[in-house]
């Protein structure tokens, strides 16, 4: 018996996130009585997932998985799982974890979790702590299948180390034919996602116009965050489609969310309410976000914005 | 062209959450029930598909009595014909199970569901259903077209889009870009009144087994307050962050 984690990395290096599922697994593992052992896909240096107690990684090296395919991804996994004979399988829920896993639970014949939120809180039953209704609400679930699949949700658990002294395996499973594949991808490089980020800053209609943006990147830029919009933003063509989040749009589980000029509909709320930390800046004390905020300022954007760019700056001197 | 869109029932986006029976059931008092707003899109692109390309539009939904007024607003929106399974969905795999019974018996070629459902949030029925018919799958997909038996498909990724080709028969999990929101059907009053006579069937489910089962329910932990921070006090708000919050 063994908890199976798959590792996710891009171009070669992995993935930050990653870490969280990994040290996760570990727990898992512990909880269970057993191994944890962790799948890493053409990752340049497994021995950082040591870090987070992977005793055993397979280490797969393979071109022909050089970009990921989801139905020979999930193959893959398979064929690891049942070559450690894990109980439990781990993936992070995320673009492509989500896309993996419900396939990989049909061919092990397993019950699936997604969205998970903490530790099982018993291991028989197997019952883990869900997200649902967009954040409103959470359910717990029981997986009543041998073989159990579970995502875990970001920033649910944390960046927990336990250096421990790995060993790596190189593992060189079968490669299958898939009838879907990739014949482009488009990223918009050099920016930070907003489903990699810590740091998040969002702006709403309360902006007035895409020509007060200036002010949101360059709060994005000092504090190393993505940038996102409310719907409305990107309805009007203020901003790109691809920075709509909310219950419609990207979901956010960033570290720290700052709200500039955003009422907090419950819509809205509902796709960010996963984030740790929730900062609003809005004019209008009675805005519905202030009952989901952390920290909030009762202020006009234009001039809160632009000094608290500049206090960061100086923070930022300081604590170099 | 034969479609088939699995339309899930959920409560409304601005629904309240509550739970009855010691937290171990939903409590739908109250709640106005609509279409999966991802299902939405998926049925205005099939829509499209008859429009323009002559296919057949059938909606499926595994559920009890109370979700036929949901598909009843599908046929309005136009499907050709409804098909409601007979159990209740607790677990994505058994309804996975029993929709791909549906895809099997009625040859559809090209299944359109949403990326998720905004209920329990399981994002799983696609993925599964796909995998157990053996159909091509593609999740997230913000763009379809299709012609003759080729698709090309875009997906949504973490910071861009993929591009994929892919043949049918193939299951597609849709959001928004499937189609914009703008061009979003609702159904007016023909549509309402012909969807009255279009056909819609009860089929028995297979009965398949469930792989998970919810036990209780919960609801975020009461939040402290917010705490307020004077405009002209910037630097306090820079202090929070960083000494109590602990985020920058
Ligand atoms: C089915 C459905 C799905 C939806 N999905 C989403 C979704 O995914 N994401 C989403 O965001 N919305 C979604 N919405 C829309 C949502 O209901 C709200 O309409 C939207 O979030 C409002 O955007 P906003 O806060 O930017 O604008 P507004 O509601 O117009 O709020 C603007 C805010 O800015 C403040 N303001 C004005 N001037 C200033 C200033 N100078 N400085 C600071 N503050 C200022 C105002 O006080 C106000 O609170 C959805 C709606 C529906 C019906
Ligand atoms: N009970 C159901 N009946 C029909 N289709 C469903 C049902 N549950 C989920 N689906 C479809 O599967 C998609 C993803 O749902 P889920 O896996 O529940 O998040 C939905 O958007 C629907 O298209």
């Amino acid at each position: 018996m063994s908890v199976l984690v798959v590792a996710e990395s891009s171009e070669g290096k992995l993935k930050k996130s990653t870490f969280e599922v990994v040290a996760y697994g570990k727990k898992v593992a512990e909880q269970l009585g057993t191994n944890m052992v962790v799948l890493a896909i053409n990752a340049n240096e497994p021995n950082q997932l040591y870090t987070y107690g992977a005793e055993k990684v397979l280490s797969v090296t393979n071109d022909a998985l050089k970009t990921f395919n989801a139905k020979i991804y999930a193959n893959v996994i398979q064929q690891a799982a049942e070559k450690e004979s894990a109980a439990v399988v781990v993936v992070e829920s995320n673009a492509n974890g989500l896309y993996v896993a419900p396939m990989v639970a049909v061919s092990l014949n397993a019950g699936f979790a997604s969205n998970v939120v903490a530790l099982p809180s018993s291991t028989a039953p197997f019952t883990v702590k869900r997200k649902a209704f967009s954040s409103k609400g959470f359910n717990n679930t029981q997986i009543t299948t041998d073989v159990k699949v579970i995502a875990l949700a970001k920033n649910s658990y944390g960046l927990v180390e336990g250096e421990v002294a790995g060993t790596i395996e190189e593992f060189s499973p079968s490669v299958i034919e898939s009838g879907v594949s990739s014949t482009s991808i488009e990223q918009t490089t050099g920016k930070i996602t907003i489903a990699d980020a810590d740091i998040v800053v969002s702006g709403g209609r309360g902006l007035k116009g895409p020509e007060n943006w200036g002010m949101v990147e360059e709060l994005a830029e000092v504090l190393g965050a993505a940038t996102a919009c409310s719907k409305p933003v990107s309805d009007l063509g203020w901003r790109s489609h691809s920075e709509h989040v909310g219950q419609t749009g990207k979901p956010v589980a960033s570290n720290l969310y700052i709200a500039i000029g955003i009422s907090g509909a419950i819509q809205h709320l509902a796709g960010i309410n996963s984030s740790k930390v929730k900062v609003v800046i809005n004019t209008d004390p009675e805005a519905p976000f202030f009952k989901a905020a952390d920290y909030g300022i009762v202020g006009d954007a234009f001039e809160v914005v632009p000094k608290l760019i500049e206090k960061l700056k100086n923070f930022k001197e300081n604590n170099a | 062209m034969k479609i088939l869109v699995c339309i899930s029932h959920v409560p409304d986006t601005t629904s309240k959450i509550n739970f009855t029976e010691n937290d171990t059931k939903f409590d739908s008092n109250g709640v106005q029930f609509v279409i999966n707003p991802y299902d939405e899109f998926a049925l205005t692109r099939a829509m499209w598909f008859k429009e323009k390309q002559g296919a057949s539009v059938t909606v499926v939904n595994v559920g009890n009595a109370s979700t036929e007024a949901t598909l009843r607003k599908a046929l309005a929106i136009g499907a050709d014909d409804a098909i409601r399974v007979n159990a209740e969905a607790t677990d994505g795999l058994a309804v996975a199970k029993e929709l791909a019974e549906i895809v099997k018996n009625g040859s559809f070629n090209l299944v359109l569901t949403g990326k998720e459902s905004i209920d329990y949030n399981g994002g799983m029925v696609p993925g599964m259903l796909a995998t157990l018919l053996d159909y091509n799958f593609v999740n997230a997909c913000i763009g379809l077209e299709i012609e003759g038996e080729t698709a090309t498909v875009s997906r949504e990724i973490d910071g861009g889009k993929e591009v994929l080709a892919s043949s049918l028969p193939l299951v597609v999990a849709g959001q928004k870009g499937l189609v914009e929101e703008k061009d979003l059907r609702i159904p007016n009053m023909r549509g309402i009144m012909m969807a009255r006579k279009k056909p819609l069937t009860v089929a028995e489910p297979i009965g398949a087994a469930v792989s998970t089962e919810t036990t209780s329910f919960e609801k975020p932990a009461a939040k402290s307050a917010c705490k307020i921070v004077d405009a002209d006090n910037v630097d306090e708000l820079v202090n929070l962050l960083h000494n109590e919050a602990k985020v920058i």
